[in-house]
């Protein structure tokens, strides 16, 4: 069911990757634990790198581990720690070790993080990032115009958030990145699916919808703490109140399982727009639910039909 | 929806945890009227080549430069500037460095991130672009910039055509990234 996410995506079936946390000691067995318990679910995991700049296992390490236990890694790599030496560097490094897709990203500001004292380096964004990873891969060539002799093949991925301001050019800075060489682009959490639609449209009223695979950010809010944390801590995540309103008025031992229901009804109501070419599972923690996730939402049937037997979403 | 910070430019200037995202205090019309009369023509070429030739005529013009576009933009004087295609709003005081659009943590009121008492300064860029007809301009692809120009005059890079690919055309099919004249000169080949 899964030969990777390049696969998946170039045949225009139904493609799932999902998020795994990494671990903060120095234990491969943890996080080959979790990989493991997600092979055969998902086309991918993303190895994040030190999320909310907090320092973790480095997502190269991670994404190594991720390989060793079967499972295809997406290693993220933020511009918030590295110059562009570092980032060829790592760009290389993951594809000699062949790590198969990277996603480059802009990284949370270390103020927030565990080291809020370190300097803050940003030397590229994330749109010069993606636009350097398709130059080495598709030019052969460094920053510097120097040749790779072989060049990288990796896959490039990016984010983006349709719902941070300036929400009616969050589309327009899609394209963008897509100009730079984004192949594939994960969301953040969609709890809004109407706000979605509309970053659909205009993604397509673009020209760019059949440039690039648009994978939906979902995630199940599994108590009323997380789902604070969520509203209060976490940069540019949108819930609305008639979620926020649900949650809170179910008892306090059943909020776990309507989280899950609220997350199976927004994959369902993603799976079916035009433009979505699957889902990104960010599931804080719950990664042992995402097989559950997967099996009762609409994201199951479609990845046990195959492709052909699936009418009018083959271009995505 | 944003309120409108006004920099303290003293306190901010002796600042040294990085920049903070700064509402210009010079409207984006009034910006772009102005544009025309510091484009690049022969005279201003010849002025910038013999400003550039006597050290401490360009020392002059160097603080004169940072002096009043710190005033305007909150300009870091990064020696390459964006302001013509970012809506006159300086990019550089984005505390990420960001120059080609905003980052996903963008505050619902269109608040700074890192600084939640400001607005974010792409937020206010892509608000003055689109009020001039500019907005075309955010979709151009910004190029890294050379760290070692900071400090240096964007104004003489600008006059003598060194800062000509600082971006693309605005819809732009992926162009090529390296070789753009600020980051290599003629006689420095890789191969
Ligand atoms: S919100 Fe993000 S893009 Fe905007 S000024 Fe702050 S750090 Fe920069």
């Amino acid at each position: 069911m899964t030969e990777g996410l390049r696969a998946t995506l170039s045949a225009h079936r139904f493609a799932v990757t999902a998020e795994v946390g990494l671990p903060h000691g120095a234990d491969p067995d943890g996080l080959t634990a979790r990989v493991t318990a997600l092979k055969g679910w998902v086309d991918a995991v993303n190895i994040i790198d030190n999320a909310s700049a907090k320092v973790a296992v480095s997502s190269l390490a991670g994404a190594v581990i991720a390989l060793r236990a079967g499972v295809e890694p997406v290693m993220q790599l933020t511009c918030r720690d590295r110059n562009r030496i570092a980032l060829q560097s790592d760009l290389l490094g993951a594809a000699t070790l062949g790590i198969p897709n990277v996603l480059l990203l802009t990284g949370d500001h270390p103020r927030f993080g565990d080291h809020p004292q370190a300097k803050a380096v940003f030397d590229l964004d994330s749109i010069q990032l993606t636009w350097l990873a398709r130059t080495m891969r598709d030019d052969g060539r460094l920053l510097s115009g120097r040749r790779l002799d072989p060049p990288p093949r990796f896959l490039v991925g990016a984010v983006e958030n349709p719902f941070a301001p300036p929400i009616d050019l969050r589309a327009a800075r899609l394209a963008k990145k897509v100009a730079a060489g984004a192949e594939f682009v994960q969301t953040q959490l969609i709890f809004d699916v109407p706000t979605f639609e509309r970053f659909l449209r205009d993604v397509r009223d673009l020209g760019v919808a059949d440039r690039v695979a648009i994978l939906a950010g979902v995630g199940p809010v599994r108590s009323l703490r997380a789902l604070e944390f969520l509203q209060r801590s976490v940069p540019g995540v949108h819930i609305p109140d008639e979620i926020a309103k649900r949650l809170r008025g179910v008892t306090p031992e059943r909020v776990a399982e309507e989280g899950v229901r609220q997350c199976i009804e927004t994959i369902d109501a993603l799976a079916g727009l035009p433009g979505v070419a699957g889902i990104h599972l960010m599931a804080f923690g719950f990664e042992r639910g995402i097989p559950e996730l997967i099996q009762r939402s609409a994201a199951g049937a479609l990845r046990s039909t195959p492709s052909s037997e699936r009418g009018g979403d083959g271009a995505h | 929806m944003l309120t409108r910070t006004v920099a303290e430019p003293l306190e901010e200037f002796v600042r040294t945890d990085g920049p903070r995202p700064t509402t210009p205090r010079l409207s984006a019309r009034g910006s772009y009227r102005i544009a025309p009369y510091v484009a690049p023509r022969r005279l201003l070429r010849r002025l910038a080549a013999l400003i550039e030739g006597r050290g401490w005529l360009r020392r002059l013009f160097v603080s004169a430069e940072r002096g009043s576009k710190w005033a305007l933009y909150g300009c870091r004087m990064c020696g390459q500037c964006a302001l013509p295609a970012t809506g006159y709003a300086c990019p550089m005081t984005c505390p990420k460095q960001l120059r080609n659009g905003p980052c996903g943590g963008v505050g619902a009121g269109g608040e700074c991130e890192v600084y939640p008492d400001r607005p974010c300064v792409w937020v206010t860029a892509a608000r003055r672009a689109q009020a001039t007809g500019h907005t075309a301009d955010l979709d151009r692809l910004q190029r890294p910039i050379d760290h070692r120009l900071w400090d240096s005059s964007s104004w003489l890079g600008y006059w003598q055509g060194r800062d000509a690919d600082l971006w693309t055309a605005p819809a732009p099919q992926r162009p090529q990234l390296v070789l753009l004249p600020v980051l290599s000169s003629p006689g420095q080949a890789h191969d």
